[in-house]
């Protein structure tokens, strides 16, 4: 690693003028991507802006006046996230999901706001995030899921811009189902299905080119939520990239397996929750 | 430019100054000499250099010592007892063989002692699961996973109990 200077902001406003002041500067997060960037020296910051001393972006909530609407501060690990009651019982996919990243270790550093700023586009957090559409909520601004994500390791946010949480809409039901590369354990293809009051999303991880909505499989689960509304509907290669893990039509080819697997899970499901 | 830290290293308070770029592993080993943390891969894969950090594991090749500063941190020198009798868990990796050429186990056993806080249950394919970010290329596991099974077991039994 180049050297680089490290400081720990005891404000949000600190960290933000500390970003405004240094162009070369990163925030650090949980650190467990930007270390192995910095070890390869893909990335090279002259200044690591360290938010584990920010506590309210640690903090995981119910919001009661927003609609029961949850919230998950930035800095929350996955390993929280996964542990944490209130997720298991509000939004049990997200628990799932946080589970599933990478292993033990690293779901004890790794944060929810890392991730979704860092936009690696085999990662798992940009799926739950777009398919909930959640609201990714900034030192400035709120911003929609759809809009957030900019595809390959893109982004939103500004140069000087930092993530606070994320506000995840109530008891929607979902699904994420993964296929992992076993080695990172990352989605060598990864779908998350929602079913919200308002419609259906289903959101692609994996396919190399960031986060992507299938709007198709959208619509047709739309009228009727079952698999079978999923038959001769597939996702185009074009869409995916391949490389040494996978090919292109493999991985679009798994989008189709574990969209429909995740339907399936959801609509039985569905035959016997209680409503609430 | 250096920077202080004030941590916790087994129990013992450490003062130091570091250049931010220090691992933590580095920190461990080249600057208090603590040489049973093994530094594998270097890329958060191999597990070899799991500590736990204010009692929750941690590869301390993919962390600044500095995210640390002001925290405690646990290696495997810090879990025998003070006269020297091994915490269970490393018992158990003897009884059952845990090893062969022992590269990975500081980090196999900083693992498994991890995880009676996580209410990993003491049964095979719950470790094996729990166990995933450990590599270990001699063994192929089986006297891994019991042996972390027995030292979760003892270190769960109520003080007395143990076998």
């Amino acid at each position: 690693m180049n050297s680089f200077e490290y400081r720990r902001p005891t404000r949000v406003a600190e960290a933000v003028q500390w970003l405004r002041d240094d162009p070369e500067a990163k925030l650090l997060a949980g650190g467990q991507s930007l270390l192995a960037a910095m070890k390869l020296r893909f990335a090279a910051p002259t200044l690591l802006i360290d938010l584990q001393g920010l506590h309210e972006l640690n903090e995981l909530t119910v919001l009661r006046e927003d609609g029961e609407a949850l919230w998950i501060g930035a800095m929350c690990s996955h390993a929280k996230v996964a542990a944490s009651p209130l997720v298991r019982e509000r939004l049990p996919m997200l628990a799932a999901l946080a589970h599933g990243i990478g292993d033990q270790q690293v779901r004890n550093r790794g944060t929810l706001g890392g991730s979704i700023a860092n936009a690696d586009p085999a990662a798992c957090w940009p799926a739950g995030v777009l398919a909930l559409n959640g609201t990714v909520c900034t030192d400035r601004r709120e911003i929609p899921a759809d809009d957030f994500f900019t595809g390959l390791f893109g982004t939103a946010l500004e140069p000087d811009e930092l993530v606070c949480g994320v506000r995840f809409p109530a008891l929607v039901q979902a699904h994420y189902l993964k296929f992992e590369q076993p080695a990172s354990r990352f989605a060598l293809t990864g779908v998350a299905v929602a079913r919200h009051a308002s419609g259906v999303r289903v959101a692609v991880t994996g396919l190399g080119n960031g986060i992507w909505r299938w709007t198709e499989a959208e619509q047709a689960l739309a009228s009727q939520f079952i698999a079978g509304a999923l038959l001769g509907l597939q996702v185009d290669p074009a869409q995916a990239s391949g490389d040494i893990h996978a090919s292109a039509e493999y991985r679009a080819h798994l989008a189709g397996v574990l969209t429909r697997r995740a339907v399936q899970h959801l609509a039985s499901q569905h035959l016997f929750s209680i409503p609430r | 430019m250096a920077i202080p830290l004030t941590l916790q290293i087994n129990g013992r308070r450490v003062e130091a100054l570091v250049a931010p770029v220090t691992l933590l592993v580095d920190f461990i080993r080249e600057n208090l000499g603590l040489t049973g943390t093994h530094q594998g891969c270097d890329t958060a894969q191999c597990g070899a250099c799991t500590v736990l950090v204010d009692g929750a594991a941690a590869k301390s090749c993919n962390l600044l010592v500095a995210q640390v500063n002001g925290g405690a941190v646990t290696t495997i020198e810090g879990l025998a007892a003070a006269d020297g009798a091994l915490h269970p868990m490393q018992q158990a990796f003897g009884r059952h063989h845990g090893l062969q050429c022992g590269y990975c186990t500081p980090g196999m056993v900083m693992r498994g002692v991890a995880m009676a806080a996580e209410d990993v249950p003491a049964e095979p394919e719950a470790v094996r699961c729990a166990l995933s970010g450990n590599l270990c290329r001699c063994t192929g596991y089986r006297g891994i996973v019991d042996a972390v099974c027995e030292g979760l077991q003892r270190m769960r039994a109520p003080q007395g109990e143990a076998a």
